[in-house]
């Protein structure tokens, strides 16, 4: 039985194509990926992310239980900061990526994807009850079915979130948060996050008030340029900026360091899951990276499609890949052989039998315009 | 969904147009929806020999690959290189200037069989 957000109702009325994503079910586009994308990249892009999962953690010993779960560092932050991190099995490999958000000192939220909710929280579930010596006064709960999210993303977001809160948003800077109220009433997380490259907010309130807060986005923001954006907007904008998708970049098999993601792996803090793997990984040093491509002949690179050598050997697959609505280029995301994955380098990408020449370059693929 | 009467179809989504001795063959409306903002098509060389039924090409949205089936058997004799500039010409005009390709078919009556507008609406339901 497919689950329905807070909003199903809602993208019906703006004709959302709805397809099933991991189970749930939501809008893919409303008027077209395109139309969308551009959308949130010139004005503003309103997104349901009801699905996305929390879970709070609670009481004495909470900031020290995340810490020895995650591989980014959580002493770092402040309350009211919040951090990207992964969290691994003791072998390395991901359980999946997460945003913490720091609420009070012994409070944190932890935002997982939609399709992984169920996995990690029998993960977290399990390594607290391994380890309730250590940690006697923590408390896990999941709160997925209670909490809403809607993102609102793109150079317009500010101005138009600011219409509908009290807190100034200005002084909430990029990757901070405040705990307030919408609609003069609703309680409110307001987190200067997202997944779009754009700068922008992710709100978080009660499942049932998202109708409202929708509404009332969608009624301030539509004179501003803002559309409603589906997934597959969502898609193409994080695709841009290179950032990973479990299931596609990320997975049990392929560990932080090679994805990319070493900048949140932090090796010198006191012990966590998979921190003995990783140590041991980054002595070793790794075969393959992630790396940004492009065709340079036509065609698209899409999830699978091997990658050649410029001598056609096989040196790797794509985790990724579309026509990029901003660049308007075929870009893709792929893991190769370390030894072909400089920028510059020339690969080949086989689709459907033939090889398609590409590129290794920069990432991320779309560099927002300075204001 | 626009089906004009005067093309026949296919049930996976082509439809065909007699020019004469040629057959021009493209994507429905329906199809065009149903894929999204096309971005890339893929056809085939002019010269190609196409079994009915044959892969001729791909179709592409952001999000999506589509394989395109040839309706009839024949020879390709032109294909619309205007799509290799702008692939969006499909969903803007899939029955006129969103064309694919032009066969010259093996069997001149073979064009009647295929599905007509009727049939095919009744398909989309």
């Amino acid at each position: 039985m497919s689950k329905r957000t807070p909003l199903f109702e809602e993208h019906k009325k703006l004709n959302g194509r709805i397809v099933d994503f991991g189970g749930w079910e939501l809008p893919v586009q409303y008027t077209g990926v395109i139309d969308e994308h551009v959308a949130c990249r010139t004005a503003c892009g309103l997104f349901d992310v009801s699905h996305m999962g929390e879970f709070f953690v609670d009481g004495p010993g909470s900031v020290d239980f995340v810490n020895f779960l995650v591989t980014n560092d959580v002493s770092k932050i402040s309350v009211l900061q919040a951090q990207y991190t992964v969290m691994c099995f003791e072998t390395g490999g991901i359980v999946d990526d997460l945003v913490i958000y720091k609420r009070g000192p012994e409070k944190i939220l932890l935002v997982v994807n939609a399709a992984n909710i169920d996995k990690d929280f029998a993960w977290v579930s399990k390594q607290l009850e391994a380890n309730r010596s250590k940690f006697p006064n923590v408390k896990l709960s999941n709160e997925s079915a209670r909490y809403s999210q809607i993102a609102v993303q793109g150079p317009r977001a500010a101005e138009i979130v600011q219409k509908l809160t009290k807190a100034n948003l200005s002084e909430v800077k990029t990757y901070w948060f405040c705990e307030s109220t919408v609609l003069d009433s609703i309680p409110a997380i307001i987190a200067r996050t997202g997944y779009t490259g754009e700068d922008g907010f992710e709100i978080y309130a009660a499942w049932d008030a998202a109708p409202q807060i929708w509404r009332a986005l969608l009624e301030v923001g539509t004179p501003l340029g803002m559309k409603p954006c589906g997934l597959g907007a969502r898609d193409t904008l994080r695709l841009e900026m290179k950032y990973p998708l479990y299931g596609h970049e990320l997975s049990d098999t392929t560990n932080p360091l090679e994805a990319g993601l070493g900048w949140v792996v932090k090796l010198d803090k006191p012990d966590f899951i998979g921190k003995s793997a990783l140590v041991e990984n980054k002595a070793k040093g790794f075969s393959r990276a992630l790396v940004g491509i492009k065709l340079i002949e036509r065609g698209i690179p899409r999830q699978g499609y091997p990658v050649k050598s410029a001598d056609g050997i096989a040196i790797g697959e794509l985790t990724s890949g579309t026509q990029s609505p901003s660049l308007k280029e075929p870009i893709g995301i792929a893991y190769i052989k370390t030894a072909n994955a400089s920028v510059g380098s020339i690969v080949g990408v086989e689709i459907r039998g033939q090889i398609v020449k590409a590129e290794v370059v920069k990432t991320p693929f779309y560099q927002k315009k300075k204001p | 969904m626009n089906v004009p009467s005067e093309l026949k179809y296919t049930k996976d989504h082509e439809w065909a147009q007699k020019d004469g001795a040629k057959i021009t063959i493209g994507i429905t409306d329906h199809a065009q929806s149903a894929l999204g903002d096309v971005v890339f098509v893929d056809l085939p060389a002019v010269g190609r020999d196409l079994r009915s039924g044959e892969t001729f090409g791909t179709v592409e949205s952001i999000k999506a690959v589509s394989d395109l089936f040839s309706p009839l058997a024949g020879k390709v004799v032109a294909v619309n290189s205007e799509l290799g500039d702008d692939a969006s010409v499909v969903n803007k005009d899939p029955y006129k200037r969103g064309w694919m390709i032009k066969i010259e078919p093996s069997d001149a009556t073979a064009f009647e069989k295929l599905l007509d507008s009727a049939a095919y609406q009744s398909l989309l339901k």
